[in-house]
């Protein structure tokens, strides 16, 4: 390793390698993957606080009956920015900043594959996340009329009247999907080139092959949402009629189009987590991961299965009896291998020597609350039940035990048990603590009563509501805002990590497994330059 | 800290990234192709099945639905009766108004029956109006087949002017024993509000 940074060797290697910039530059023009992987993850948490804000206005509005707060088009506008900040903003940077520091540490590679490539594909995404939100500021000069009041899933015809927020959810959308795209070919070029010599395809850490499922499944389905957008735009401004009746065309289409995509996106925003889960799990249970090959084959079947399921979502928008019954049970078929992940990280855990940091208590809180996603999401599966229970507020509980619980939990685990070999210091272990246990009691306070007032009817996406929800969405609001401000404790203890702490061993957690805890914590900036051989 | 890249290279053997990025941009571009590849598949789909109420068998026999002997009901199946009821909205944009007046037929399946509907120009100007029909439940839709129907072509009104439309149809005999009622609804659309004029449904 070159000891003198003198001005000669800079300019020997000029041709090849920018020379080492402060500054902005430096995060500007960086092709280092750990760079890269920490910007994603901060743009990552800024999204989240963001898309965190509307909703909590969206809740406060929610407090009582009535409109106290804000008029239904702003609420609608909030409720359908929040959910596409959430998802393509928040959880999907962050899992493909994940992608960035881990893959390379985990299989012994010494960056990612297409480093110049890896730095367009973030910087992409602080243009589109303006264009998402620039609306709700040019209405406040009196520029359009808001942001997309469609909600996320721009269905025709309403995305086709609707003012030009839709255009420019529809363009950060293309932008979004072009920097998830590279995103993914990255990855998976380097999981196929870049593992180290003795690596085979069945010793690749769960988390990269949960990672490269996701991968597959963003290149195949995000051109299926460009496309399904563009010609909402070309609907929009050029006069075809893909999606009007009056030309032939057909709004259902739409929603075919968008599931194809949408559905295989739950699981593109999961694997990732289902991946880093066990790793998790086996280091605090001091075991080796249970049935490796069973998760992996699971996470396969679950790829395949993800593309084939999709009218589910519409279940209600009319078909006939036999693809209904197809879906459903299609639908149904997911949970034996999700059963089989949720078997062996049972097992990894069972009569393990169990301790119980942070990450772990996150990694189980995960497991139990994901949980419940997976069997109420068996109740929506079921044709004759969803009937009831489609587009009322036990779907919108439903799916932030999925995305939230499953999701963010899953971030959150995977940000405490790395932090340290990122930052080589430790973060509070009290301040983690106190992070989990408002998380998961103001999590359930938030959703659990969600389930109760989409059973008892109440609708979704609607800023008024019936006498007899009052009580549980007053506890909602409680919740809902205990837990957004408890996230706040999590970016401070991340920042004191950052800033200094306990210095952490490269092994950081006693029971850990892997390559990546070889190098020192921090690992220097260029990790695996001799790439590690697997026996 | 400062390892040059170069030095890093030169350890590793030489990978070529190159044909796996273009077999995933394949990907990537036959997935995009795929989405309007599904344009015409679903409506290929929904004609064949009757699926989301599309009639299959409309303008078969063009405008005048003069059929050919071939396309003649072969029988008509006096031991069931199905009602049809008729129904027609006049979507936002169009300053008409539409009802029906034939609201329902009790008929034999494989008899030949008309209905009509009356149509009025509330507005000042002569317009253009597309009706688009819709068959529930959808699986009868492509056993309802229309041998002449004012949705076939676009529809001009002079201003105030009322119309009176017909629909010359079948309910073929082949429909399912189990579907009693059959509920046939047109949604009236402006085509001058179109960018374009919309393509003639058949």
């Amino acid at each position: 390793m070159s000891t003198a940074p003198s001005l000669e060797h800079d300019t020997s290697h000029g041709h090849h390698a920018a020379p080492y910039q402060g500054g902005v530059m430096r995060w500007l023009t960086t092709t280092n993957h750990k760079d890269i992987g920490t910007m994603y993850l901060t743009f990552a948490l800024i999204m989240f606080f963001i898309g965190g804000a509307m909703i909590l206005a969206v809740r406060a509005e929610l407090f009582q009956p009535g409109l106290q707060l804000m008029q239904p088009e702003f609420f609608n506008q909030l409720i359908g920015v929040h959910a596409l900040v959430m998802i393509f903003a928040a959880l999907m940077p962050a899992a493909t900043g994940f992608a960035n520091w881990q893959i390379p540490l985990m299989i012994g590679a010494p960056d990612m594959a297409l480093p110049r490539i890896n730095n367009w594909g973030f910087w992409l995404l602080p243009p589109a996340a303006t264009l998402l939100t620039l609306p709700f500021i040019l209405a406040l000069f009196g520029v359009g009329d808001g942001a997309v009041a469609t909600g996320w899933t721009l269905y025709a015809p309403l995305s086709v009247q609707g003012g030009m927020g839709v255009d420019f959810a529809i363009f950060s959308i293309h932008i979004l999907g072009i920097s998830s795209i590279l995103g993914s070919i990255n990855i998976i070029v380097t999981i196929f080139n870049l593992r180290a010599p003795g690596m085979t395809m069945m010793k690749l850490p769960l988390f990269a092959w949960g990672w490269l499922i996701t991968a597959f499944l963003l290149i195949a389905t995000i051109p299926v949402l460009a496309g399904a957008v563009t010609m909402l735009l070309t609907d929009r401004h050029f006069g075809t009629h893909f999606f009007n009746a009056a030309g032939g065309g057909d709004p259902i289409l739409f929603q075919h189009l968008f599931w194809f995509f949408g559905h295989p996106e739950v699981y593109i925003l999961l694997l990732p987590i289902w991946g880093l889960i066990p790793h998790v799990l086996g280091t605090f249970s001091r075991k080796p991961i249970y049935g490796y090959k069973a998760q992996v084959y699971s996470f396969i079947a679950i790829g395949l299965l993800s593309v084939v399921v999709w009218a589910h979502h519409f279940f209600t928008a009319g078909m006939p009896v036999p693809a209904l019954l197809y879906f459903m049970y299609s639908t149904m078929f997911i949970s034996l291998p999700l059963a089989v992940l949720f078997f062996c990280w049972v097992a990894t855990m069972w009569r393990g020597a169990m301790s119980f940091e942070t990450p772990m208590l996150f990694a189980q809180g995960f497991i139990v609350l994901f949980g419940l996603a997976g069997l109420t999401g068996l109740v929506l599966a079921d044709v004759a039940a969803d009937a009831q229970y489609h587009h009322s507020y036990f779907v919108v509980a439903h799916f932030h035990y999925a995305l939230f619980a499953g999701g963010i939990m899953g971030v959150m685990t995977g940000v405490y048990y790395w932090l340290p070999k990122w930052t080589g210091h430790m973060f509070s272990e009290t301040l983690g603590k106190w992070h989990f246990w408002l998380t998961v009691i103001s999590f359930n306070l938030t959703f659990m009563p969600q389930f109760f007032l989409g059973l008892a009817g109440m609708p979704r996406r609607i800023p008024d509501y019936a006498l007899q929800f009052v009580e549980f969405n007053a506890i909602s609001t409680v919740g809902a805002f205990i837990l957004g401000f408890s996230q706040l404790i999590f970016a401070y203890n991340v920042y004191k990590c950052v800033k200094g702490g306990k210095k952490a061993t490269d092994k950081v957690w006693e029971g850990a497994d892997g390559l990546e805890w070889d190098l020192s914590s921090p690992p220097p900036h260029h990790s695996w330059e001799v790439q590690p051989v697997i026996k | 800290m400062e390892t040059d890249l170069a030095d890093i290279d030169s350890t590793l053997p030489p990978r070529r990234n190159g044909g796996l990025v273009l077999k995933l941009l394949a990907i990537v571009a036959g997935a995009f192709a795929f989405a309007f590849a599904l344009v015409p598949l679903y409506d290929a789909l929904c004609a064949a099945t009757g699926f989301n109420g599309k009639t299959s068998q409309q303008g078969k026999l063009g405008v005048g639905g003069i059929s050919s002997a071939s396309d003649a009901p072969s029988r008509i199946d006096f031991a069931r009766t199905v009602t049809v009821e008729f129904t027609g909205t006049v979507m936002p944009g169009l300053p008409w108004e539409m009802r029906p007046l034939t609201t329902s037929l009790d008929l034999h399946p494989g008899e030949l029956h008309q209905a009509r509907f009356l149509v009025h120009n509330s507005s000042d100007k002569a317009i253009v109006g597309q009706a688009v029909p819709s068959v529930s439940p959808g699986q009868a839709a492509q056993h309802f087949e229309k041998l002449d129907c004012f949705c076939f072509s676009q529809q001009t009104l002079a201003p105030g002017e009322t119309k009176e439309l017909p629909l010359t149809f079948i309910v073929k005999p082949e429909i399912d024993e189990k579907i009693r009622t059959v509920t046939l609804s047109y949604a009236f659309f402006n085509v001058d509000g179109q960018k374009t004029a919309p393509k003639e449904r058949e």
